[in-house]
């Protein structure tokens, strides 16, 4: 069963200096993102209007946001309408209780899962193994994290951390139907997950998947992927359960044209995903429950800057260029949302009461590179400086900031700062003491000049 | 052309031989400089980090200081991008600080801005023979949009030879107060950056903005590399006099 994030220990900084000590995670995260990274700007590249794409993505998802309790409604009457049964779910209590309770009805004590970050959010597979049901993940990388006792790192690949040795070792050890004389060649490990996930797609009664999209006019739900695995949990078992967040909503089919559009060039970096399927209430006898997530969206709906995050259509172009994801790796960030749309998004969903959520908003240069990717145009860094005036400071930066703003609101205090410092200049430590010898374990600290241009320009200008 | 030169804080404090490069290369260019003595910081350290109250005071500060220039002149990106592009998402829409921000903010440019978009030149007139790779800066690049600038100008520099530096659009970890909130991670961007400035073989390195160069350029010192940071304000004030 995999590991969960809620109440991981530590910080950002902590975590991540732990990180880049690690120089395999560093380099399978390096080779990874700059792959995808590179295959992304080739296909967005070759849009003449991408620019135009992106606007109207963020328009779209903006009007869908500001009218979306209408389109919820919408959405339910179609989803019912077309035989599904749609429940409501407050929060992530409320949404596991629903599913669980669902899948006690079948009698079933097994379930197959599509990739779902909502799932992952609201720690599904443990309240499911609470009462005896077996949660299987069977997206390649989902299986990789689950068969390791692992979390994920990535939001696209999961798995990114592992290099294929890893995966190797963990299906030998964990995968009790992989041939014993298995190789790390890609084909040979994929061709073992083939084999093991078949047998539980003809087995499983009970599949859980979430969405993508889901159309307010028609009520079809949408998932892109690229495995193919996905279609057979929504396919062949008797029961399919979708957790989907409420902000998953999109107005109409001529809406989604945008977004299949958007989505595959962001994440894999490909024209279009290999797989994409569309499924509308109850098909061909399968019963089927739409559970509509809320789990905080709502409170972020309710903030002016933060709400931009609710645009977020999980494609990860984000980490892929983030310099701070490359080097910490996803598990710094305590959360299935790693990357900078895990520092907006996460501590806007669970608050910054742990030191943790507290210090996400930190974990950036604001470098602005997020911003410059993302498909449906959030601005990062807006929201991360906004999180940041009401995450909580320590007493003593609180106290250092609020000098170094009195001394910089009056140039005569400056002036005199700035004196005080040239009459010290020949005396600063090479290693500075305090939370300053962050900046000394690493670099030298500039030399203070003899005079501040200040000085030299009322002495040499203004008489 | 009457110019208000807006110093920044760091280059005030810590690089006054910028500010003065800034002063003799825009005097040379036929401007007429002025140093509007109550200037102080842009306070960008204070909204980034999270202050936004000791902030929007500097703000308000600078938009009283430079109301009334035709065209303010800050030697650094970062700060240019934040009056710029940061100052109107302080003020509430209507409201007299909103005013005060609309008028000034569009008025202030960066160098290589300044020069190329205002004075119209490309070839100030420098002689700097040395190889010289250009490092552009987060804000400069993604903030500003300054594209090809800074290095157009580079290029017309006589003596000087431009090579170019692998990997040149990543941060280089700086971020402000990142670099000692974040260290571990901070210094794993700079010891990358400083790793493909090496590859380059250049002697110096050249960037818009005073603050990333005090990070990577102690970096560079730690590691003894012998390669030198200069603001392009210098590259460009430099002569076959001051050579």
């Amino acid at each position: 069963m995999s590991a969960t994030f809620l109440g991981m220990p530590g910080n950002f900084p902590e975590n991540s200096a732990k990180a880049v000590q690690d120089s395999q995670l560093r380099f399978n995260l390096r080779k990874a993102t700059h792959t995808i990274r590179g295959k992304r700007a080739g296909v967005v590249g070759e849009l003449p209007d991408w620019q135009e794409l992106r606007a109207a993505g963020k328009a779209i998802k903006d009007h869908t946001l500001r009218n979306l309790d209408r389109y919820l409604l919408q959405l339910e009457e179609a989803v019912t309408g077309a035989g599904g049964t749609v429940h409501w779910a407050r929060d992530a209590a409320e949404a596991n209780r629903i599913v669980t309770d669902l899948v006690k009805a079948t009698g079933e004590t097994e379930v197959v899962k599509v990739k779902s970050m909502a799932t992952q959010e609201i720690e599904l597979n443990q309240a499911l193994a609470e009462h005896g049901i077996t949660a299987y993940e069977t997206d390649l990388a989902e299986l990789i994290v689950q068969l390791g006792d692992d979390f994920p790192s990535h939001i696209l690949v999961p798995a990114i951390h592992r290099n294929r040795s890893e995966i190797r070792e963990i299906f030998l050890d964990r995968m009790p139907d992989a041939p014993r004389d298995l190789t790390d060649d890609p084909p040979a490990l994929t061709e073992a997950a083939r084999l093991h996930l078949r047998e539980r797609f003809l087995r499983s009664k009970v599949a859980i998947s979430g969405a993508n999209f889901m159309v307010a006019e028609t009520g079809t739900l949408v998932v892109l992927e690229s495995e193919g695995n996905g279609r057979m949990c929504l396919s062949l078992p008797e029961t399919l359960i979708s957790v989907v967040g409420i902000e998953k909503l999109l107005p109409s089919w001529r809406d989604l044209e945008v977004f299949l559009q958007l989505l595959p060039r962001s994440s894999t970096g490909e024209r279009m995903n290999p797989y994409t399927s569309m499924w509308t209430g109850s098909v061909e006898g399968q019963d089927f429950h739409l559970v509509l997530l809320d789990n905080g969206r709502t409170d972020v709906l309710a903030d002016e800057v933060g709400r931009q995050a609710l645009r977020c259509i999980r494609c990860s172009a984000c980490l892929n260029v983030c310099p701070v994801y490359e080097r910490a790796g996803g598990h710094a960030y305590g959360s299935v949302y790693p990357g900078p749309i895990g520092a907006i998004l996460t501590p806007q969903l669970r608050g910054m009461s742990s030191e943790l959520d507290a210090s996400l908003p930190f974990a950036s240069s604001l470098c602005g590179a997020c911003y410059e990717v993302c498909p449906v145009a959030i601005d990062i860094p807006e929201v991360l400086v906004d999180l940041r005036a009401k995450a909580p400071h320590a007493a003593a930066e609180r106290a250092g900031m609020k000098v170094a703003g009195w001394i910089l609101n009056d140039h005569n205090r400056l002036a005199r700062a700035q004196r005080a410092a040239t009459r010290v200049r020949g005396f600063v430590p090479k290693r500075l003491p305090g939370p300053l010898s962050a900046w000394t374990d690493t670099r030298d600290v500039p030399e203070i000049p003899e005079e501040s241009f200040r000085d030299w320009w009322e002495r040499n200008e203004r008489a | 052309m009457q110019v208000a030169l807006f110093i920044t804080c760091v280059n005030d404090t810590l690089f006054p031989g910028t500010g003065k490069a800034v002063v003799s290369l825009l005097r040379r260019l036929g401007c007429d400089v002025d140093f509007p003595a109550a200037q102080t910081c842009c306070g960008q350290m204070h909204v980034n980090t999270g202050y936004r109250e000791e902030g929007v005071r500097l703000a308000r500060h600078f938009t009283e200081v430079f109301a009334g220039y035709d065209a303010v002149v800050a030697p650094s990106g970062s700060c240019a991008a934040m009056v710029r592009e940061q100052y109107p998402k302080l003020a509430k829409p209507g409201s007299r600080g909103a005013a005060a921000i609309a008028e000034v903010a569009p008025k202030v440019y960066e160098l290589s801005e300044f020069l190329i978009d205002v004075l119209k030149v490309e070839d100030v007139g420098a002689y700097f023979p040395h190889r010289v790779t250009y490092h552009p800066t987060c804000h400069s690049l993604r903030g500003l949009h300054l594209g090809d600038r800074p290095t157009r100008l580079l290029r017309n520099v006589r003596g000087l030879e431009l090579v170019p530096l692998p990997g040149s659009e990543e941060c280089c970890g700086f971020g402000g107060t990142f670099a000692v909130k974040n260290p571990a991670v901070s210094a794993a961007m700079g010891a990358d950056k400083t790793r493909n400035i090496l590859d380059t073989g250049a002697e110096v390195l050249c960037a818009a903005d005073n603050s990333c160069l005090m990070h990577i350029g102690g970096t560079l010192r730690r590691q003894k590399t012998g390669v030198r940071t200069m603001h392009l304000a210098e590259i460009l004030a430099s002569t076959e006099e001051t050579q």
